[in-house]
Formats: structure tokens, C-alpha cells, sequence
């Protein structure tokens, strides 16, 4: 009992202490905070796709000294893939710093979704790449979420593409089976609107089928699929399921090259599980793929060379590790961009979403940056917050993953009215005005 | 024909799969059995009987050493640790909060979880590691008979062998040994089997790394289908119907449960599932496990609970 | 000398019944009832320390007044009527969605009988505490098991209300409005005209909801009701012996309890989520609400506060604290630390104090009777 209050009081005092001692922060730093999860069902793609973020804001530092002078302070938050958790880091995390938080990006479409209304009223943009809503894709609706490079419908578009491609063109779809194997939250359930558009145009059989998280246990799915025999099993899957999916398709000896994955189902984690079953598994490219690029000799001589990396060296070519620093470039460039018009200082969320509705990421500029045969052109406005809709395939195929396809580019003409139909319907339920994009400079 | 070759093939890949939640529930009977703990840390220590278990191979034959062996001393490094977990747990939580009712023993060992989960992954890593100890390929039988055969997974047969090995040994070691009459003796009425002379602490011991050394059993057969990763915890839930319906307390009623438990989820997912919306393996044991405790409290092979005022 | 109840003389069997019985306790609990109405909001609109930023509000204030409303929920079902439930997340899953199909207008076609039920949307607190209601109906009906099924089996009987309704509200699209993503937004929280958008705001009103429905949990255990629960908790054969009916003593456990949590789950969906989807009341959250009951105290109202504080700031301290006081760990490190600290903690807890925070409460006002004396 007496040991119980003398330890609680202890504790007291060593919060108080820490509450006391909080650092002073110096003044020409930009915070950007940094939601992750290294630990839980999901680590196992978290965590490398956190190297990435961490190891090119570090690059920044090190090799330019900041963006323009200007450091960059960043904390890690762990959200472990829960949407709560990751709310109360974005809360904890949003007003640190000089200016306060200068974007936010959460890796989970739930969070995402969560943090939707009220990033919008702190004016802190929040980034999505190759994730989040699609509906957002609408900067006119959505002024704060910039779901970058791809939305899932892009994604769904781009699959579909791919599998007229190998059945020899769009009207071979007649008729065809096809399965969407999906994670069961918002993240999986976000690309069925789009197939079902796309289901009805050319006319092939759409099957979706829900896998529970984690994912662990998809027998009867499979045994399912077996039974229905579809032409082509698209995977939206995360974590454990993606392997899990791998595996149960060889059990039960359903073609791998049938199997197309979108881009958060195309990583090493994803297939080395499954070992020799995976070979001739496809999964999308959000662009880029595994492998290095130029940029990767800045982080091995000014990072890792250093002993400063947080992954082992020669983990830095994955694909989510790229992703990573992918992302981190987007928004480090938005921040520059935004430097052209606020000054050379830190900035805040609202000056950052400037500079992200005004990037425009030219082929000159992106060999600049070392990341030429990573990423096409990328340019955002305010009634296009993706900014680009290209997309690639790869293929596993036993030890390394392949690209097997040429650049494609995802159909606007189908995806737009869907986007002008659900966020216009989101801006009447949030009593949302929007802007007037011609307007906006 | 081909709908019964259908039928078949579900039910019996069902009946495997639920062999193999049988070999985690297989760990709750015992302790429960032995000690009256409802252990929701079962499914963290297959986690860290796998990993240890994973770890330990990969640096073994990453020094060069033949495969049999690196695997035998894998398992024994494993079995160590699964030991000094034993030790810890019933040392430092079971033993201190003896004679507590059953809903604090029970959420001592979901903090229990907290910890195995924290230090397993702080110790060996949070990243999958692929295991593979037995073929995970499958057989097609009666091809002549059904169109495609029916498929059988060869990674469920090895499952359902172990299975039935561990079983055969467990009832061997429950009815023959003398710690395993002073098991069974502890079980009954640890107050008179302690007068008598049997030491509880170490009867307590022995349990809880018996439930450990099924926990790395499974964990070989669960590891191989998954790859070595946080997700297996996650096993423990899967488990919970398949010894309610056969029974905390009985060992035989673990492998029925689970083949009733494997069976039904699998055959309600693929025909009934698409009719109403699909994923309903999700709570479809849970719904038969509350049937069947409605008919029977105790589990088909519970020991009846008698209530005295 | 300051915790004597001498000279507090009861002349009536009203004061000697009362909920507060000792006068410090009256003023303890004004001066707190005082500090979270208008100390707390005062600080927040002027952003004085603590209050600099919204984080002490949104973060920690607004989710531990919600969850320690589902936690005297739970306590009344577990801690008052012995009756474990590993189901409450479903209940607060039930209120939320209720709550949401009700604020947003009900639409159930009937296509066989010709004609279709149609409800407009209801105001933002009818909504609220219908859904509550609808708990308290599903609640009854997954109580009837416990009349037959007893301790840790009915534990996990009530997980098949969790994982049904988990999956009911995930896969059937009518209860999301058909959001393509499963994602629902609550709609704008409009009581009577007043817009409850800020942080204080929204504080403000879960406090007067978390008061109100304290307060008649506070009244209604000490009461017949409560008496019977309490009843049934120690020995159900010898309460059915002396007359208590176990049928009627168990359902109204089992629904006021569930209307509590059901309330509890539409406050944290429409007042501090805003936009949420299923995992946000899975068995995670169930087994915390359980925890928060323990550690704080079964059969206590005021541990069930406590717990829920404890349950949720101590692994949020955790967490800060390594970064706060700049020790070089990596966020893996510290998320690890956390989680067995936090485990070793909750063991610890249980081992020192199995009646929970309540009991010390209790002991350490013993000690403050007695006070400077020994004893």
C-alpha cells in the first residue's frame, strides 16, 4: 500500500519534471511529424516505409543543411495502424514546433479518414500518397487531403488496364470473371465503387470478397475462389493478409500470374514470406519500384556512412523503403515551393498546402532531385490534388520484383464524374462551400 | 458430382483447419485444467516460442550448420525460453495472486500478454520470418472421381498428425506419469493435494511449460502456414470458441471443438457467406459456441460445474 | 483532523440514506464538480498552462470522460452484478449506430407488405439517447444467456455479440447509409439550436452527460435495484432463495448497463471521433472498458473514473515521457517499453490491490479518520 502511493507520487514528479523541462525550440526549424507503426500486425511493412520518411528528412539536414537554411525537426509517433491512437498523435503533434505541424501524413486510410474534417479546421494539409480517399483527389471540396500520384481508383483503373492488356484489348473483358480480395476496412473497401464502373462498361463479372483483419485466416475465400475459378484475383491487401493470400493461392494451385496486387501489395515483405510460391505474383507500381536511383548514393555517403541510418544499408532499395523517401520529397519540394512566396522561415500548414496546390515537379527538376526513373512529372492544382496518375506493373519473380509494363496512365473520363459525384455529395453533408478553382492562383 | 466433390473439399480442408486451432486451444485446456487461469496469453506465446524458435534457426544456419541439427537446437533454444517464461509468470503473477477469482487471474494474464508481446518483439524483431519445416503444397485426391480432385493441403495433414501425436502424449503424461497424477490431483483441490504433499509451485511450473511447449508446436505448424509474425497472436481469438465448445477442462474436447468449430465456419462461409453480405466466419463459432453452451454450460466434455449455497 | 465525521449528527432517515453521506465527501465533490465545469473551460478559452494547446482537451480530457462513462456501464453489469461481458464494445458500437442511422433518418422498405417505415431524422440528444436504448435492447436480448451460462463462459458468450455486431456493421451497408468506404461521418451536433463544435465545447457537453448519468447510476445501485444486483453478484442461488428474481435482476443489469455504454459509444462516434468505422469499438476496446473496471474497482462508480484515467493516460505518459525527457530511443524501443511496463504494471496492480484503485481509496480514508494517530 505505502509502496503504491511512494511509486504513484514518484511518477507524479517525474511527469511534472518533464512537463517543466519541455526543450525550447529553436527558431528557424520546420516540424513536420512523423505518424508510424513499428510494432502490431502491421510492422512489417510500417516500419521500412518509415526508414524511408526518417532517412531522407535526415538527408535533407545533413547534405543541404534544411530547405533553404531552414532545419527540419521531426517526432515520431507510433499509431501501431489504430485509428485512435493515431488521432491522439496528430493531436499531440500538431502545434509543435515554431509554426506548428507543416503537414501531416498517417500511412492508414482510417486514420486518414478521421483526420479529414479536422485537419481541415487547424489548416494542416494531409498528405496521402497512393492512399486515403479518393474522393479527395477534389481540392475544390477537399482543400487540406492531397491523396498524391494515384488514388485507389486510379489504382482499380490501372489494374483493369493491365488485364485488358494481357487478354489482348478492352472488349476481351466481355464476359471475363473478376475478384476483388479485399482488406475489410475503408482501405479495402475504397476501389469497389470504381470496378463496379468499370464492371458495367466492359461488361466483365465483378466478385468482391472481404477478408477480416488481420488477414490471417482466408482458407474458405480461397476455397471459394477455386470454386468460382475467376480470370483474375485483384489483391487490396495489408500486412500479414498479403502473404497469407500468396500462399493460399498456391494451396490451392491458383495461377500466381492471374494475381494482381495494388501498389500496397507489391513489397518485399509481401512475397519473401511466401518464398518460391510468389514467383509470377504482379503487383501495381505507384510509379517507382524497388532498386536504387541517384538519391540513393546521397543517403548512403551523407546517412549511412555516417551511421546515422535507421535500417540496415542494405535494406534501402526496397520498395516501401523508396515510397518513403518518395513521400518525404513531396513534401519537402512543397515546402520549398511555399519558401517562394512566404519567405525563407518556417512555415505554417496553410503556407505548406500553397506550396503543395502549386508543386509542379518538371523531368529536369526530378533528375535534380536523384529520384530520375522513380517518378514521371508530377504537377497539382487546386481542382487535381493527385498531381499524377501514372502507374506501372511489376512481377516477382523469385528474388527480385520485375517491371514488366510500360508507363499507363489511369482514365480520367471515368474516374472524374465519380469524384464530382461523391465529394459533392460529402460537401452537402459537411455543409462544405467550394472553392472556386479558376479563382484560386 | 462436382458439387459434392465441392462439398467434400470444404468440409474436409474445414475439419484440417480446425485441427489447427485445436493445437492452441490445446494450451488454454491445460492451464485452465491445472490451475483454473483462463490464459489469454496463450496466442503471445506461440508468438514468442515462434520467434524464438525462427531466430535462433536462421543464425544457426546462417554459421554453416547442417539443417537437422540447427533445426534440433532451434527447438531446444526455444524450449528454454518457453521454460524460463514458465518460471517468470508463475513466479512472479500466478504464484502471488493464488486464491484470486477467476476474472483477475484472467486479466493478469492479459497484462502477461502485454509484456510477452512488448519483450518478444523488443528482443527478436518485429519482421516476418518465414518458416518452413513441413510442405505447404497440396494434394489432389479422386481426380478421376470429381472434376479438379479435392484438394488437400499438405501443411493440415502434417497439422492434424502432430495433433493427434500431442494428444496421444498428453493423455499418456496426464494418466501415467507421477507428475502428471500430481497434475491432475493439483487440479481437483489444490488446498488437499497441497496437504498431501505435492509441491503446487512446481506442479504450477510444469503446467504452464507444458502449455508452453504446445505453444512451440504450434507455433512450428503456424509459423510454416503464416511466416513467424505479430499476426499469430492474434490466434489466441480464433481459438476461444473451439474450447468453449469442447470444454475448458477437457483435452479430447479441444481436438472435437476444434473439428466442429473448422468444419461449420467454413461450410457456413462458402454457402451461406455470399447470401448475406460474406466474412461471416468472423463470428459464426462464436455463434455456435454460445449454442452450444446454451444446451450444455459446461462444453460437450466439460466436467459438470456443481453449484453448492 | 480533516476527514472526521464527528458532529455530523443525522436527524432523519433521509440524511442518513443520502448518496454523499459525510460532508467532506460533499465538499470534495463540489470543489471537483466546480473545477471540470468552470475551472477547466476557463483555463481552455484563455489557454493558460496546461491548456496551450487543444491537446489536454481533445486528447485525454474528452476521450477519458467517454470511456469512463462506458466504464460505469460496464461496472454495473461486471462490478455490481457480477456478470462478466466481454461484449461492451459492441454495445458502443450499437449506440453509435444507432445514433447515426436515427440523426440521419431511418429508411426500412417493406416491399412485401406494399408500403415502406420511415422515420425523418431525429434532433442530435434524441438520437443520442435512442441509441442508447437500442443498446439497452440488444443488451437484454444477448443477457438472456447469462441466465444458464455463468462466469468466464459467459465471458466469452458475450464475445459472439462483439464479433456479430463487428460484423454486422461492417458488411451490411444499410447500417453505413451505403458509404462506399464504410466510413461514417456523424452529423453536425446541433442541441437546440447551439452548434457544439470547439474543444470546450464538445468538453462541456460530455461533462453534463457523464454527471447526469453518474449521478442516477450513484442513486439507482444503492437502491433496490442495486441491492438486488449486489445480490445476485454474491451468491445468485441464495438471492433467488430469499426471493430475487435472478430473470428480472440480471436483464435490467444487462440493460442499463448497455444503455450507459450504448451512450457512451454515440458520444465517442459523434462528439469526439466525428468520422469512424468499426474498429473503433472492437474486442480491444471491450477488454480495456473491462480493465478500466478492475483496476479501478469492481462495484465502485468513482473507481470506475479512476480506472478509466489510469487505463488511458498511463500508456499515452509512457509514451511521451522517454521523449519529453530526451533519452536516445528509437520509437520501436519506446512502443515496446511501453507495452511491458504497461503489462508489468497491470500485474503488479492486481497482485497489490485485486479490489483496485477503489479499496485503496477506501483504506486511505480509514487512515485519514484516524489521522495524525496511528490508529
Amino acid at each position: 500500500m505505502a509502496s503504491i502511493a511512494r511509486n504513484v507520487l514518484m511518477l507524479a514528479a517525474a511527469l511534472a519534471a518533464a512537463a517543466l523541462s519541455a526543450p525550447a525550440a529553436a527558431q528557424n526549424e520546420q516540424f513536420i511529424p512523423i505518424l508510424s507503426y513499428r510494432t502490431g500486425p502491421y510492422a512489417v511493412n510500417g516500419a521500412p516505409y518509415a526508414n524511408g520518411v526518417v532517412d531522407y528528412y535526415n538527408l535533407i539536414n545533413e547534405r543541404d543543411g534544411g530547405i533553404n537554411g531552414v532545419k527540419i525537426l521531426t517526432e515520431e509517433c507510433e499509431t501501431g495502424y489504430a485509428t485512435d491512437k493515431g488521432v491522439e498523435c496528430y493531436e499531440r503533434l500538431k502545434s509543435k514546433g515554431p509554426t506548428g505541424a507543416a503537414f501531416i501524413n498517417p500511412l492508414s486510410t482510417g486514420i486518414t479518414f478521421a483526420l479529414t474534417e479536422k485537419t481541415a479546421t487547424d489548416k494542416i494539409p494531409i498528405i496521402t500518397m497512393g492512399y486515403g480517399r479518393a474522393d479527395s483527389k477534389n481540392g475544390a471540396v477537399f482543400a487540406y487531403n492531397f491523396p498524391l500520384l494515384g488514388t485507389y481508383w486510379s489504382a482499380a483503373d490501372l489494374a483493369i488496364q493491365q488485364i485488358a492488356k494481357e487478354l489482348g484489348g478492352f472488349d476481351k473483358l466481355k464476359g471475363r470473371k473478376i475478384s476483388l480480395l479485399y482488406h475489410d476496412s475503408p482501405y479495402g473497401k475504397e476501389p469497389i465503387p470504381m470496378l463496379q464502373v468499370l464492371a458495367q462498361k466492359y461488361g466483365f463479372e465483378f466478385t468482391p470478397i472481404p477478408v477480416t483483419h488481420p488477414g490471417v485466416e482466408q482458407k474458405s475465400q480461397w476455397l471459394a475462389i477455386r470454386q468460382n475459378r475467376p480470370d483474375y484475383v485483384l489483391v487490396w491487401g495489408w500486412g500479414v493478409m498479403n502473404s497469407t493470400a500468396i500462399k493460399e493461392a498456391a494451396a490451392v494451385a491458383y495461377p500466381r500470374d492471374k494475381m494482381i496486387g495494388v501498389w500496397w501489395s507489391g513489397a518485399e515483405p509481401d512475397v519473401t514470406p511466401a518464398g518460391d510460391q510468389a514467383t509470377g505474383y504482379k503487383a501495381l507500381m505507384l510509379q517507382h519500384g524497388a532498386g536504387k536511383f541517384p538519391v540513393h548514393a546521397d543517403i548512403e555517403k551523407y546517412i549511412y556512412a555516417k551511421g546515422k541510418g535507421s535500417t540496415e544499408p542494405g535494406k534501402i532499395d526496397e520498395v516501401l523503403y523508396n515510397r518513403g523517401m518518395v513521400n518525404a520529397m513531396l513534401g519537402v519540394e512543397a515546402i520549398r515551393k511555399a519558401q517562394e512566396k512566404f519567405g525563407k522561415k518556417p512555415l505554417t500548414g496553410e503556407q505548406v498546402r500553397w506550396g503543395l496546390e502549386n508543386l509542379i515537379l518538371t523531368d529536369a527538376r526530378i533528375k535534380e532531385l536523384g529520384f530520375e526513373g522513380m517518378l514521371k512529372p508530377v504537377s497539382i492544382s487546386c481542382s487535381d490534388h493527385e498531381g499524377a496518375r501514372y502507374g506501372r506493373v511489376q512481377q516477382w519473380n523469385g528474388k527480385a520484383w520485375k517491371v514488366i509494363s510500360d508507363w499507363s496512365t489511369a482514365d480520367e473520363s471515368l474516374i472524374e464524374p465519380l469524384v464530382a459525384d461523391v465529394s459533392a455529395k460529402y460537401a452537402a453533408e459537411k455543409k462544405i462551400k467550394p472553392r472556386d478553382c479558376a479563382k484560386e492562383t | 458430382m462436382i458439387a459434392l466433390g465441392q462439398f467434400l473439399e470444404v468440409l474436409i480442408g474445414g475439419l484440417m483447419s480446425g485441427v489447427l486451432y485445436s493445437l492452441v486451444a490445446l494450451g488454454f485446456v491445460l492451464i485452465f485444467k491445472a490451475s483454473g487461469v483462463f490464459n489469454y496469453a496463450q496466442g503471445a506465446m506461440v508468438l514468442l516460442a515462434g520467434l524464438a524458435l525462427v531466430r535462433a534457426l536462421d543464425l544457426l544456419v546462417a554459421n554453416g550448420l547442417p539443417l537437422w541439427v540447427a533445426v534440433v537446437l532451434a527447438i531446444g533454444f526455444a524450449a528454454v525460453i518457453m521454460a524460463a517464461t514458465a518460471w517468470l509468470i508463475e513466479r512472479f503473477v500466478i504464484g502471488p495472486l493464488v486464491n484470486q477469482d477467476g476474472l483477475t487471474l484472467f486479466m493478469s494474464t492479459i497484462g502477461v500478454t502485454f509484456v510477452i508481446e512488448g519483450a518478444a518483439e523488443m528482443i527478436f524483431g518485429s519482421d516476418v520470418y518465414p518458416l518452413r519445416l513441413f510442405p505447404t503444397d497440396a494434394w489432389f485426391l479422386f481426380e478421376g472421381l470429381f472434376p479438379g480432385g479435392i484438394l488437400v493441403n499438405k501443411l493440415d495433414v502434417w497439422g492434424a498428425l502432430i495433433a493427434g501425436v500431442l494428444v496421444a502424449g498428453l493423455a499418456v503424461f496426464f494418466q501415467r506419469t507421477k507428475t502428471g497424477r500430481a497434475l491432475r490431483a493439483v487440479a481437483d483441490d489444490h488446498l488437499a493435494a497441497h496437504s498431501v504433499g505435492i509441491p503446487i509451485s512446481w506442479i504450477w511450473f510444469v503446467v504452464w511449460l507444458v502449455a508452453g511447449l504446445v505453444a512451440l508446436v504450434a507455433a512450428t505448424v503456424w509459423g510454416t502456414k503464416l511466416g513467424v509474425q505479430f499476426s499469430i497472436t492474434f490466434l489466441a481469438l480464433k481459438a476461444l470458441p473451439v474450447l468453449i465448445i469442447g470444454g475448458l477442462t477437457s483435452i479430447p474436447g479441444a481436438i472435437v471443438g476444434g473439428l466442429i468449430v473448422g468444419a461449420g465456419e467454413k461450410l457456413a462461409e462458402v454457402y451461406l457467406g455470399p447470401s448475406i453480405g460474406g466474412g461471416i466466419e468472423y463470428w459464426f463459432a462464436y455463434v455456435l459456441a454460445l449454442a452450444v453452451l446454451m444446451l450444455r454450460p459446461q462444453g460437450l466434455f466439460g466436467e459438470r460445474i456443481i453449484e453448492r449455497v | 483532523m480533516l476527514y472526521r465525521e464527528a458532529g455530523q449528527f443525522k436527524a432523519t432517515y433521509a440524511e442518513d440514506m443520502a448518496i454523499f453521506p459525510i460532508r467532506q465527501d460533499r465538499i470534495a465533490l463540489a470543489v471537483l464538480l466546480g473545477i471540470a465545469f468552470i475551472g477547466v473551460p476557463l483555463l481552455a478559452s484563455f489557454r493558460i498552462w496546461p491548456f496551450r494547446t487543444d491537446y489536454l482537451l481533445w486528447a485525454i480530457l474528452l476521450p477519458f470522460l467517454i470511456l469512463a462513462l462506458a466504464a460505469v456501464g460496464t461496472n454495473i453489469l461486471v462490478g455490481y452484478c457480477g456478470q462478466i461481458s466481454l461484449g461492451s464494445g459492441a454495445f458502443m458500437a450499437i449506440g453509435a449506430y444507432s445514433a447515426y442511422k436515427l440523426a440521419t433518418g431511418v429508411h426500412i422498405p417493406l416491399a412485401w407488405l406494399g408500403f415502406a417505415i420511415a422515420i425523418p431524422p431525429l434532433p442530435v440528444l434524441a438520437s443520442i439517447l435512442l441509441g442508447g436504448l437500442m443498446a439497452a435492447c440488444a443488451g437484454i436480448l444477448f443477457g438472456i444467456p447469462s441466465l444458464r451460462i455463468k462466469g468466464l463462459y459467459l465471458a466469452v458468450a458475450t464475445l459472439a455479440a462483439q464479433f456479430f455486431f463487428d460484423w454486422a456493421f461492417l458488411r451490411l451497408p444499410w447500417f453505413t447509409n451505403y458509404a462506399p468506404s464504410g466510413s461514417v461521418n456523424a452529423p453536425e451536433l446541433d442541441f437546440f439550436g447551439m452548434i457544439v463544435r470547439t474543444p470546450v465545447e464538445r468538453y462541456l457537453l460530455c461533462l453534463l452527460f457523464v454527471t447526469v448519468m453518474a449521478v442516477l447510476a450513484k442513486n439507482l445501485v444503492r437502491g433496490n435495484l442495486g441491492r438486488q444486483w449486489m445480490a445476485i453478484r454474491d451468491m445468485d442461488i441464495a438471492a433467488e432463495l430469499i426471493g430475487i428474481r435472478p430473470l428480472y435482476a440480471k436483464l435490467t443489469a444487462f440493460a442499463v448497463s448497455s444503455f450507459i455504454i450504448g451512450v457512451a459509444g454515440a458520444l465517442w462516434a459523434f462528439v469526439y471521433l466525428g468520422s469512424w468505422e468499426p474498429l473503433a469499438f472492437s474486442i480491444d476496446r471491450s477488454l480495456e472498458l473491462l480493465f478500466m473496471v478492475i483496476i479501478g474497482g469492481l462495484g465502485s462508480i468513482m473507481g470506475s473514473f479512476i480506472g478509466a484515467a489510469f487505463i488511458l493516460i498511463m500508456p499515452i505518459m509512457l509514451n511521451v515521457i522517454p521523449t519529453e525527457l530526451g533519452l536516445p530511443l528509437s520509437t520501436q524501443t519506446i512502443t515496446h517499453l511501453q507495452f511491458i511496463i504497461f503489462g508489468s504494471l497491470i500485474c503488479y496492480l492486481l497482485i497489490k490491490e485485486p479490489h483496485g484503485f477503489a479499496r485503496l481509496i477506501s483504506i486511505g480514508k480509514e487512515k485519514l479518520r484516524l489521522w495524525p494517530f496511528p490508529y
